[in-house]
């Protein structure tokens, strides 16, 4: 594979997708130092919001411990050169929050949808281009539809202002040649009218090799995470990126020792237990069920004593999408009931 | 004696309503207002051997006074409503508002009806289909005791989700939030509405989580809850109880199915019956209010 001359912008997930692996729990000091060293490294984009965006903070997916504007706060200002940027998923986020998020300092937004249903982005994208920002339309588990599919709900996005589309393994559920599938149509529509990211997760340990498929297929973003913070078996972890894509000649701009030092001193230690990947986060993407259901799902094993790739598994046959982590309680409830457990 | 009705917007909930308004002993659908002259709706509602224009609310004025119209029904979108409603108000018509506009009081009729009843409102409004689902359990536990609390997820199918819910998908986590506080009765809410795509489409789904201000009177809140899910069944018999209340320190979850009676699309959209169904019943009341001179 030939990407030699390619240049690539990594975003990076560690205080966003990274909120999933402790349960939304980040303190202001460990956003500060972690975006502090992202931008001494020189990533130039980071995500911070609660693992479900801008409205996410509930009981359904879990309490922040502070609100995006806190965490914002803490991140923004002591910035050198990084950009930050906010996922929004309509339905759950609204446009009032995203107009919060710009008053404290985004210049990015990535409205997400389940890759079927764009024109739920609607609202949210004309507004984001409104004020001017870098919009992103997110186009999640994006294993579940056809690239052709794939390309008419990108259509959508795009004509309601979105500058870039992101085909995202929600899941971690895609191989190589399903990315090159994908990515490769939406360049094919697209051309250069806008740019292609791709958003992987490591459940199935295709983090890197999804993403140089990406970048091979025509994608300029990849999402990555620090030592893979992330939901399920974490993001695509940044430091491995950055040393492949050194080796294959794609430049990044980020600093390969700090960035190794970043996942290794300051966000191994605030993750606690390392990420892995796990017989439950490896189902995940076995089964194609959206990662941050992995921690739902291994509390409702030790609650009503179903096994979470069991639950995972009928998760998965059932076709639940994001943001759907009230299901996971529901089914382990009706499995109990049936097996006599309660 | 029936009490002639229009039913404006011929989407969805639109032509579900007509279906359920077609078998009221009091009321008569006699107009239905779409903007596309192809519409499914439309063309169903011609066939049935209603009155039609595709002029929207400006074609249907002229005969409001003629025909004898009591009460419409809109369920076109919450931008246009607004201009309906004072267009239909000036006439003397009363309006049932089943878009998340939210002009008039928000109505939930297994909670609220009998209030709004006797202050003769010109317009009321159905919060939105999840909140139909939601708010009564949301009430049945605040009836209990005080809830710091309310958080509602509502699931439906994305064949049952039209454009117009789409393209204002905010109006719907707003206006639902609202009324899980003003009538829910929850200090604060939240709402949350997911698509999805799966085949077979599901049924709707809700799942309504509480915090109670105290620890949660266990008993008390399964009988408020049976009690609602009873009275809910009146209007919606696919209404149904599938998990809970589950209790966890302050938190009581509840987990809801509903099932549609398959009037315009099938049964999986029974988040289409539970708002024409609530709107039938406070129109069936208004209706019979007219009908005694009141």
């Amino acid at each position: 594979m030939d990407l030699k001359g390619k240049k690539v912008t990594l975003h990076d997930m560690s205080l966003r997708d990274g909120m999933h692996s402790i349960r939304h729990q980040f303190t202001l000091d460990q956003v500060k130092k972690m975006s502090t060293v992202l931008d001494e490294a020189g990533v130039p984009l980071i995500e911070v919001t609660h693992g479900d965006g801008l409205g996410g903070s509930s009981l359904n997916y879990g309490f922040g411990l502070h609100t995006n504007e806190e965490w914002l706060d803490a991140v923004v200002p002591n910035l050198k050169n990084a950009k930050v940027s906010a996922l929004l998923l309509p339905g759950i986020g609204i446009v009032k929050e995203l107009e919060s998020a710009v008053e404290h300092g985004i210049s990015t937004v990535r409205v997400a949808t389940h890759c079927t249903e764009a024109d739920c982005s609607y609202q949210h994208i004309k507004k984001a281009k409104e004020l001017n920002l870098d919009t992103v339309g997110f186009l999640m588990m994006a294993h579940m539809a056809e690239p052709k599919r794939l390309v008419e709900e990108a259509r959508k996005m795009v004509s309601y202002g979105a500058n870039c589309i992101y085909i995202t393994d929600s899941a971690g559920y895609m191989l190589p040649d399903m990315i090159t599938q994908r990515i490769s149509a939406i360049k094919k529509e697209f051309g250069d009218e806008i740019e292609i990211g791709f958003h992987g997760h490591n459940n199935m340990s295709m983090g890197v090799a999804n993403s140089l498929a990406a970048i091979e297929s025509g994608a300029n973003r990849i999402d990555a995470a620090l030592a893979g913070f992330g939901a399920g078996s974490g993001n695509t972890p940044i430091e491995v990126l950055v040393a492949v894509l050194n080796r294959m000649g794609v430049e990044t701009g980020v600093d390969l020792d700090k960035i190794e030092d970043a996942a290794e001193d300051i966000a191994l230690p605030i993750m606690g237990k390392p990420t892995r990947i796990s017989r439950d986060s490896l189902t995940l993407g076995y089964a194609g069920v959206y990662s941050s259901f992995l921690l739902f799902a291994r509390r409702a094993e030790e609650k009503y004593g179903i096994d979470a790739r069991t639950l995972l598994v009928e998760l998965g046959r059932r076709k639940m999408v994001g943001g759907q982590e009230d299901m996971i309680e529901d089914l382990a409830l009706e499995m109990a009931k049936e097996k006599g457990l309660i | 004696m029936k009490i002639n009705c229009a039913l404006i917007g011929s989407g969805n909930i639109g032509t579900d309503l007509m279906y359920k308004l077609k078998r009221s002993e009091i009321l008569n659908p006699l107009w239905m207002v779409g903007i596309d002259p192809k519409s499914d709706g439309l063309m169903r509602a011609k066939k049935d051997g209603m009155k039609i224009t595709s002029d929207g609310v400006d074609g249907l004025l002229p005969f409001i006074k003629e025909d004898g119209i009591k009460i419409a029904f809109d369920a076109t979108s919450a931008y246009v409503h607004g201009e309906n409603n004072r267009k239909l108000a000036e006439l003397g018509v009363k309006v049932i508002d089943l878009t998340p506009a939210a002009i008039g009081p928000f109505c939930v009729p297994s909670v609220n009806m009998v209030e709004l009843l006797s202050k003769d409102v010109q317009n009321v409004n159905m919060v939105t289909c999840g909140g139909q689902a939601t708010i009564p359990m949301v009430a049945a536990i605040s009836s209990v005791q005080e809830v710091e609390y309310a958080e509602i997820i509502a699931t439906i199918s994305s064949k049952s989700a039209g454009p117009g819910t789409r393209m204002n998908i905010d109006e719907f986590t707003a206006t639902t939030k609202l009324g899980i506080e003003k009538v829910g009765g929850a200090k604060t809410g939240k709402a949350i509405i997911i698509l999805n795509p799966a085949e077979p489409p599901m049924m709707m789904r809700d799942t309504i989580h509480c915090l109670t201000k105290d620890t949660p009177d266990k008993d008390a809140i399964i009988k408020s809850v049976d009690d609602m899910v009873a009275t809910m069944q009146k209007v919606t018999p696919g209404y149904k109880l599938k998990n809970g209340p589950i209790f966890d320190g302050n938190k009581v979850s509840i987990f809801l199915e509903v099932t549609g009676l398959g009037d315009y699309l099938p049964v999986y959209a029974g988040n289409l019956d539970i708002i024409t169904a609530a709107a039938t019943s406070i129109a069936e009341k208004m209706a019979e209010k007219i009908v005694a001179g009141e």
